[in-house]
């Protein structure tokens, strides 16, 4: 198993939640100051360098309009953690491209990422979460379709090399694809993409690519999974699926005690009830399916906000499997837990900052996981595994 | 149905006479119902739901209300609309404003209510409130002169008809999202409608100003405003027959002047 330090790039310094409306897409950045977010900055670049030094790879991700996540074009903070960092994998999950006018455009950021970090890019590509549509002006409509075809697009960039070609779809048309640099890895460096349902992990599955889920929990994660498997197979690619092909992401806080591993994981959990997100900024028409749209007029909906905060207990976090936390061998069995309930995966994502996690905390965190609870997972969950197999193999060993 | 094209049409045909071509505007036709019984007291109206509205397939390569244009065209030739009098609202105003811009010379009258579809205002303020980017309160606070008027209530539908609300309300994210609600060529085209236009708004419309209807009414060669009180964004709701009563009033004055100016 490969583990992930994933930093949101957090700007937590907001009035009480009560004062604004929205944390996401609305909130005036006046809040933001500028001298206070460069010392975030450089605290957060250096966290994942840490990481890297405590064999943890990395990963970063972008949104816009937020103070959650304060990293709005995350390819300009992947340059200069491909400068800054010496060996880390360095994986951006990811380029919102349905979101995003120009795939050529992320086509060449990219491959200079992947020839400035001498090919340790891992590429990931979002829809996005629908809050991101009104900062993007981007049509909700026919996201999915808009993006594989952004990534059909920028795959041809990358591995056109004899000159101007043409591509003429459906959302973008390019005359002269010629890019400069190309991409450091031949053909082109690993893809990855983020679902949080089944619909769209089989085609992931189809290609090939890696495919990560969010915060999916024991109820959500182990359809994705099977749908990943089966688009796999499907599609002709063997009956064995590896588990490096899958990936989660949970809060992580490993600590020597139960006490430190708890007095972080409350900090953690930030993630959860610092959205404050209003309900018409989570579902613009059409970025749900009709039925689900249909439903949320009915009042399904319900204030998300409200939710996460009255379940966002660490007790009960843990139990869903959003995260994993406690003493090393706590953290260790929580992930096992998960990983043979899901039928396994190759890639832990660690949102291991948040909020008011202060520096020095979420160094220890880190270094804790690293050093007392990876070399276990790398052991026990070897990357050459295959996914759906493992607790029987595991068990009769 | 009617299949033009490829598409699958939802068409409403009420009563006799001279047709009117009724173009519903982002919510579909559903809550217009009424009021189009009303005009087809004394007229034949016709009123198709657009691709993606009602029960209106709507096609992959279908993404804007030019489409849209140019699918009523044959609309119109398929029904035999040679010379017609159009009535539409909002989107549908649109609509009627661009397939006029195009075949002027087959329309007798144009009947906007509440219309979009141009941007005459400075680059930095919207003309249109962003629907999209607020609550549904707030929206129907700038909807209606009473927002206890609103025919539509999620809670008494049927599965079926609100799957069919939904659906309109993606279509309309789909045609009207970006350029918001405006066709930038559009204002630059409307000096070619022949026909007389009458542009009407509620007065209570937190959607279509005064100041907007003002800019628009003044791209075509010949039109005239008229407010109706205790209406907001749907007059044809809010006030129907008052409603009805003006645009009764403005095909009629023009049909008898025509007459008048005919025997002279």
């Amino acid at each position: 198993m490969k583990a992930w330090h994933f930093s949101e790039n957090a700007y937590p310094y907001l009035p009480p939640a009560e004062e604004y409306e929205s944390i996401r897409v609305s909130l005036p950045n006046r809040l933001y100051d500028p001298k206070r977010g460069a010392a975030l900055y450089d605290r957060y670049i250096d966290e994942w360098l840490i990481a890297e030094d405590e064999g943890v790879e990395i990963m970063l991700n972008e949104h816009h309009q937020t103070a959650t996540c304060v990293d709005p074009a995350a390819p300009l903070v992947l340059a200069a953690l491909a400068r800054l960092s010496k060996r880390a994998r360095l994986l951006i999950l990811g380029n919102p491209v349905a979101n995003r006018r120009q795939p050529v455009r992320v086509a060449e950021e990219m491959a200079m990422v992947d020839i400035l970090s001498k090919g340790r890019l891992e590429c990931g590509f979002v829809r996005g979460v629908p809050y991101e549509v009104l900062p993007a002006n981007s049509n909700p409509v026919r996201m999915n379709e808009r993006q594989w075809e952004a990534i059909d697009l920028i795959i041809k960039a990358w591995t056109n090399h004899d000159g101007p070609a043409s591509f003429e779809g459906r959302f973008f048309h390019h005359r002269n694809i010629n890019i400069w640099p190309r991409p450091y890895q031949q053909p082109h460096p690993p893809i990855w993409i983020s679902t949080t349902t089944p619909g769209g992990a089989g085609r992931v599955g189809a290609r090939g690519y890696v495919q990560a889920t969010f915060l999916t929990g024991f109820g959500g994660t182990p359809a994705i999974y099977e749908s990943y498997r089966r688009g796999w197979r499907e599609a002709g690619r063997g009956a064995d699926v590896p588990v490096n092909r899958l990936a989660y992401a949970a809060l992580v806080y490993a600590g020597e005690s139960e006490g430190e591993a708890r007095a972080g994981a409350e900090k953690l959990l930030w993630y959860m009830t610092a959205n404050k997100v209003p309900l018409h900024f989570c579902y613009p028409p059409g970025y749900v399916p009709t039925p689900v749209h249909a439903q949320i007029l009915r009042g399904a909906a319900v204030d998300q906000h409200a939710a996460n905060k009255a379940n966002a207990t660490v007790d009960k976090a843990i139990e869903a499997g959003l995260m994993f936390a406690g003493t090393p061998d706590q953290v260790f069995r929580q992930i096992q837990r998960m990983y043979d309930h899901v039928g396994g995966f190759g890639h832990l994502l660690i949102m291991g900052q948040a909020g008011f996690l202060e520096h020095d905390e979420t160094v220890r965190g880190i270094r804790t996981f690293a050093r007392e609870v990876y070399p276990r997972l790398k052991e026990v969950f070897p990357d050459s595994a295959v996914s759906d197999q493992q607790v029987p193999i595991r068990q009769a060993v | 149905m009617l299949s033009i094209a490829g598409i699958e049409l939802e068409l409403f045909e009420r009563g006799q006479g001279a047709p009117i071509l009724y173009l519903h505007g982002g919510e579909g036709i559903f809550p217009d119902l009424p009021f189009l019984d009303l005009l087809a007291k004394t007229r034949r109206v016709i009123a198709p739901s657009h691709p993606g509205f009602g029960r209106s397939s709507l096609p992959d390569w279908l993404d804007s209300v030019d489409d849209i244009g140019h699918l009523y065209l044959e609309v119109m030739d398929h029904l035999g609309l040679t010379r017609t009098d159009v009535v539409g609202f909002s989107l549908g105003g649109w609509i009627a404003a661009e397939i006029a811009t195009r075949v002027p010379e087959r329309f007798e009258h144009l009947v906007l209510i509440a219309p979009v579809g141009v941007k005459t205002g400075p680059p930095d303020r919207l003309d249109i409130p962003d629907i999209f980017a607020m609550a549904r309160e707030k929206l129907d606070r700038l909807r209606f002169h009473d927002p206890a008027n609103n025919p539509v209530d999620p809670g008494k539908l049927t599965d079926d008809e609100l799957h069919v609300v939904a659906r309109n309300r993606e279509t309309l994210a789909l045609l009207t999202w970006e350029p918001y609600m405006h066709n930038p060529k559009l204002k630059h085209r409307l000096h070619r409608v022949s026909a007389p236009v009458l542009l009407l708004r509620g007065e209570s419309d937190g959607i279509v100003s005064a100041d907007y209807l003002g800019r628009y009414a003044a791209l075509f060669p010949q039109a005239r405003i008229e407010t109706i009180a205790g209406a907001g964004h749907f007059p044809q709701v809010e006030q129907r027959e008052r409603t009805a009563a003006a645009i009764a009033h403005f095909l009629d004055d023009r049909q008898a002047a025509r007459r008048s100016g005919a025997a002279s």
